[in-house]
């Protein structure tokens, strides 16, 4: 496990530290605002602030490569958010190197245009590594922000992360996310499911960084496991796995090695999806003769039918208040998307109006409070986004391959989807907006996304 | 609800699984994978006697007909198969969906009247229905779709007297397609109802 303990040179303005202890706390990534606007550095008139995060100094050559990485994920974590303007790495070799704080040449920084520059250093403590941190005002010269880390020396990437969404919580309010994860699926393996005569791949549930960096294999079935998904503590996973020749939900707790089978069996149940609270599950199942929405206990306990349609009801997703759950469809024809409450009371109102064909809704907190969802735009899908107080949609993505499933980032501002642009079915993200597009997964197909918290 | 860790006692239960798996394809009648080059006569001398040597396999029963060899014949040989060449095989043929439907065409229909009368000559096999979705559609609602294919298969094969207790229906989406191609063709080929026999 990584630690953070606060770091108090008396050269870096010891009193603010003290003095604003909110400002660096890290449980549970909820926002709270910096109680000292002087902390945060602006940029020019209504610019984003101008960062520069050069490598960080490495106290022995045995962290050398430690060092270049930490600067590298840091700039990457620090650009993800756009909060801030990072300049670009191969403009720093006109700014004299510093091999401590009080050497960092603060006029040739100047000179770049940063409004505010990294100084890292790192060492290796036993199998740790130890990096101290520290955000410099450029123009008034000062420490905004110093802090020390520890985490082991195999995952330095996992030392940046931690300084990046610091930063960005205390420099701009914002929950950053590079310390999230995203589960999938991937035939990556190649391996063919036993027990079939047919040649079928085997999907397997991984998870990776947030920037598809660390990919881990957590199932081990040889069978078909799909549409994984992060309990809100993103300490469990739930999927759905064909391993019992029957597809059945199952929640894995990999950092615990434990695993439950709370429909046990009882019918076919397919696409989980945890409430807010991390207490239920809605979950899509034929057990009473067509695919309806139910909804139950993690423990398997209290099932309860959502939905009562002779139509398919299917792909459920709940509303960050955990009052509604959107859900597919084709009750008026073709799949699309309805909210109903998660009660079962009421009736389902249709959200999407213009389109063909539209599935696989997933819902954003405030304070976007939006529904993304994959509507057919041609011989594919694209990405479209349902803004809930206005009832606009609009178009993410534009016929670039076929561009399904999007899950949000836990705070809104991303998604992740599966895009066939570059020739198999990679993972992607993208921010609400359509930019800054980012390839995943490179390594066999790769489907169906699911962001951590 | 079954609590297991991970690491050893998953792994032990997919053995189990496998070890299942294997014993129900291999279960009361083992064919060796690659044939053995054995002597023809030998087999043919294990068959009811040629009709040119009526004397030594005269039955006790002394009746003057033989003991030809009759309709049932056929199903011996098919039921001398391991479920994997059964399933390689495919006796039970698949029906295929119009785009987005999972109604029963007049064609898909007979081919389940023909799966249906090979039900109800082999009493003892159970099935799965498999329903399988074309790529033109979601992952996720592909899945429903699938469930609602494979269901009305089973619901009709039921309706021909099928006892509903032999056939299990599971959605595989799009996940598996047979046609990896990205046409009319292959499209049709994975819209469908697939038949596996799991236990004979």
């Amino acid at each position: 496990m990584m630690t953070t303990t606060r770091w108090c040179a008396p050269l870096f303005l010891l009193a603010l530290f003290w003095a604003h202890p909110s400002a660096f706390q890290t449980a549970g990534g909820q926002r709270s605002q910096p109680s000292d606007v002087e902390l945060a550095i602006s940029g020019d008139s209504g610019t984003p602030p101008r960062f520069a995060v050069p490598a960080f100094v490495a106290a022995a050559p045995d962290v050398e490569d430690a060092a270049k990485v930490l600067g590298e994920v840091l700039w990457d974590d620090l650009a993800f958010e756009r909060e801030f303007y990072l300049i670009p790495r191969d403009t720093y070799a006109s700014v004299p190197a510093a091999r401590t704080a009080d050497q960092v040449p603060f006029a040739a920084w100047r000179e770049l245009g940063a409004d505010g520059v990294i100084f890292g250093t790192v060492q290796r403590m036993g199998g740790n590594l130890r990096i101290e941190v520290r955000l410099l005002n450029i123009r008034t010269r000062q420490s905004v922000f110093a802090r020390e880390y520890s985490g082991p020396s195999a995952n330095p990437r996992g030392l940046a992360h931690a300084v990046a969404d610091e930063l960005h919580l205390q420099q701009r309010a914002l929950r950053g996310v590079a310390r999230t994860r995203l589960a999938f699926t991937s035939d990556r393996n190649r391996e063919k499911v036993a027990g079939t005569t047919e040649n079928r791949d085997v999907k397997e549930v991984y998870f990776a960084d947030y920037d598809g960096a660390n990919p881990r294999r957590l199932t081990v079935d040889r069978q078909l496991n799909i549409t994984p998904v992060w309990a809100p503590d993103a300490r469990a996973i739930a999927y759905t796995s064909y391993r019992r020749g029957f597809p059945d939900l199952y929640i894995m707790r990999p950092f615990d090695g434990t695993s439950t089978n709370p429909t046990a069996g009882k019918g076919s149940n397919f696409l989980p999806a945890f409430s807010p609270d991390g207490k239920r599950l809605a979950f899509m199942s034929s057990r009473d003769g067509n695919p309806e929405i139910y909804v139950m206990n993690v423990d398997g306990s209290a099932v309860r039918r959502l939905t009562n349609h002779p139509a398919n009801d299917a792909t459920p997703t709940w509303s960050p208040t955990g009052t509604e759950i959107a859900f597919t469809s084709d009750r008026t024809g073709s799949p699309q998307i309805f909210i109903t409450s998660a009660e079962g009371t009421g009736s389902a109102r249709r959200i999407s109006t213009n389109e063909s064909y539209a599935d696989r809704p997933t819902w954003s907190a405030a304070p976007f409070n939006e529904i993304a969802f994959a509507a057919r735009t041609g011989p594919g899908f694209d990405i479209k986004i349902y803004d809930i107080a206005s009832g606009q949609t609009r178009q993410i993505t534009f016929g670039e391959g076929s561009n399904e499933s999007p899950a949000f980032a836990p705070n809104g501002r991303h998604l992740a989807f599966t895009s066939t642009r570059a020739g198999k079915v990679q993972v992607f993200t993208v921010a609400r907006d359509g930019k800054d597009l980012r390839q995943i997964t490179r390594d066999g197909n790769n489907y169906t996304p699911s962001w951590s918290n | 609800m079954k609590t297991f860790t991970i690491s050893i006692r998953r792994l032990a239960g997919s053995l189990a699984v496998a070890a299942a798996l294997m014993a129900a394809a291999c279960g009361g009648k083992p064919v060796p994978e690659t044939p053995q080059p054995a002597p023809e006569p030998q087999a043919v001398s294990t068959a009811p006697a040629p009709p040119s040597s009526p004397a030594a396999a005269k039955p006790a029963s002394s009746r003057d007909s033989l003991p030809v060899p009759a309709q049932p014949l056929t199903d011996d040989r098919v039921s001398g198969k391991s479920l994997d060449d059964l399933n390689r095989d495919s006796p039970l043929k698949p029906v295929f969906f119009n785009y987005d439907s999972a109604e029963l065409s007049e064609e898909a229909q007979k081919i389940a009247q023909a799966n249906a009368a090979l039900l109800r000559t082999n009493k003892t096999w159970v099935i799965t229905v498999e329903g399988h979705c074309d790529e033109r559609g979601t992952a996720e609602y592909n899945l429903a779709l699938g469930e609602r294919r494979a269901a009305s298969v089973k619901t009709y094969l039921v309706s021909l007297g099928i006892s509903v207790e032999r056939i299990r229906v599971v959605s595989y989406g799009k996940e598996f397609p047979f046609d990896p191609g990205r046409d009319e063709a292959a499209f049709a080929k994975n819209r469908r109802g697939h038949f596996v026999v799991t236990a004979k």
